[in-house]
């Protein structure tokens, strides 16, 4: 578990808005509404939703605690179906070399190939399990705070779009444009002299 | 607000001129505690790595890695006399007694491989709250410092005096090793 393993990447957001009613409750519902499937989807190559940081891999929001302190801990969990490309050429040659023996003819079409290709793609993703990955979520809801224990692009994009859905708040990605934006004490006009800045030169 | 990836694009320069003066700052041992207002005792150090870039015209770009627990700097700081700029650099940072180690890089300001003070209590059953609290509060330390650092740079950065001052400072540092 990323938060309280060794060592840590993070990468830190800042939420756009409040909720109009209880804060735990809302919450609470959104990620039950929004939790990963209890069974996986045999059709699915990427599936993500919440799940509870102390139970990874059973969705129980009724079992675990979401309230940690005065933070929100959950945990992001994408499931993910990846099939190796040479394992593609082992179940294409099989089948091509079937289809040849079928009909008798010494080469197949490239249409027949593209229909084999998806034949077996279908065949591999029922069979091959999806391979969880697990992301945890520290949440200071009254500082419009979040922490995001990756620094995995294409995870912070689908927890981007899954907050979103779920809370329907705006989560904003803290670098340095957005730093001064939203979390410094500037005044509009030292704002407007931080943006017109140019990256310096060093060489005389 | 401007859109977030134009946003994202266009002050990426903020976040590694700030590293910069980040390696400038410990050169010239700056007291981080004085700066940051804090009774702690604050140091900063820089760790086992650091990377630049430089533009080599058109759309190229040179890259320099220096990697490794007693590296030399001499390459960067030659570097940075042929105009690069730091992206990404690691530091070792001092809290009293408790010491972390991390990568901050300037362009998203990402935090990766933190390391934080180690702690007594265990992963299961009662204690999992308090680990979570402490380790949380351990994370935040290091984002309270590099933000006020960070925003700091800015109060001297877009102060009247900052060509004659700030930037000469760092060229004089620069010129000098």
């Amino acid at each position: 578990m990323g938060l309280i393993s060794s060592t840590h990447s993070i990468s830190r957001y800042h939420i756009e808005g409040k909720f109009e009613g209880s804060a735990a409750e809302e919450v609470r519902n959104n990620l039950i509404a929004y939790s990963i499937p209890k069974l996986e989807s045999e059709f699915d190559a990427l599936s993500a939703g919440w799940t509870p940081f102390e139970s990874p891999y059973n969705p129980d929001f009724d079992k675990f605690s979401i309230q940690f302190g005065t933070f929100f801990l959950f945990s992001l969990r994408v499931d993910k179906k990846s099939i190796p490309v040479r394992l593609v050429q082992k179940y294409m040659a099989l089948e091509i070399e079937k289809k040849m023996e079928k009909s008798g003819r010494e080469f197949i079409s490239k249409n027949e190939k593209t229909e084999i290709k998806e034949m077996v793609m279908d065949l591999l993703m029922h069979k091959i399990p999806a391979v969880p990955s697990v992301y945890e979520v520290l949440w200071n809801y009254e500082e419009q705070n979040l922490y995001l224990f990756t620094t995995q692009k294409a995870a912070n994009e689908l927890f981007e779009t899954l907050f979103f859905k779920s809370f329907k708040l705006k989560p904003i990605r803290l670098f340095p444009y957005t730093l001064v934006e939203t979390k410094s004490a500037f005044s509009n006009s030292d704002k407007d002299r931080i943006f017109s800045l140019a990256p310096l030169k060093y060489t005389r | 607000m401007l859109d977030i990836a134009t946003a994202y694009n266009k002050y990426t320069f903020l976040g590694n001129d700030f590293l910069t003066w980040i390696w400038f700052s410990i050169e010239t041992q700056t007291d981080f505690s004085a700066l940051l207002g804090s009774k702690d005792v604050i140091t900063l150090e820089i760790g086992n790595s650091i990377v630049l870039e430089n533009k080599l015209g058109d759309k190229s770009k040179e890259k320099i890695t220096i990697k490794g627990d007693e590296a030399g700097l001499e390459e960067g700081t030659t570097a940075l006399k042929k105009g690069a700029w730091v992206t990404q650099i690691n530091l070792n940072c001092k809290i009293n007694e408790d010491e972390y180690k991390f990568t901050i890089k300037g362009e998203s300001y990402n935090i990766t491989g933190l390391k934080t003070p180690k702690t007594d209590l265990s992963k299961t059953g009662d204690e999992i709250e308090g680990l979570v609290l402490e380790k949380a509060f351990f994370c935040f330390r290091v984002f309270e410092i590099m933000d006020t650092l960070f925003l700091k740079y800015l109060d001297q950065r877009i102060a009247d005096d900052w060509n004659h001052k700030g930037l000469q400072d760092i060229k004089n540092w620069i010129g000098s090793v």
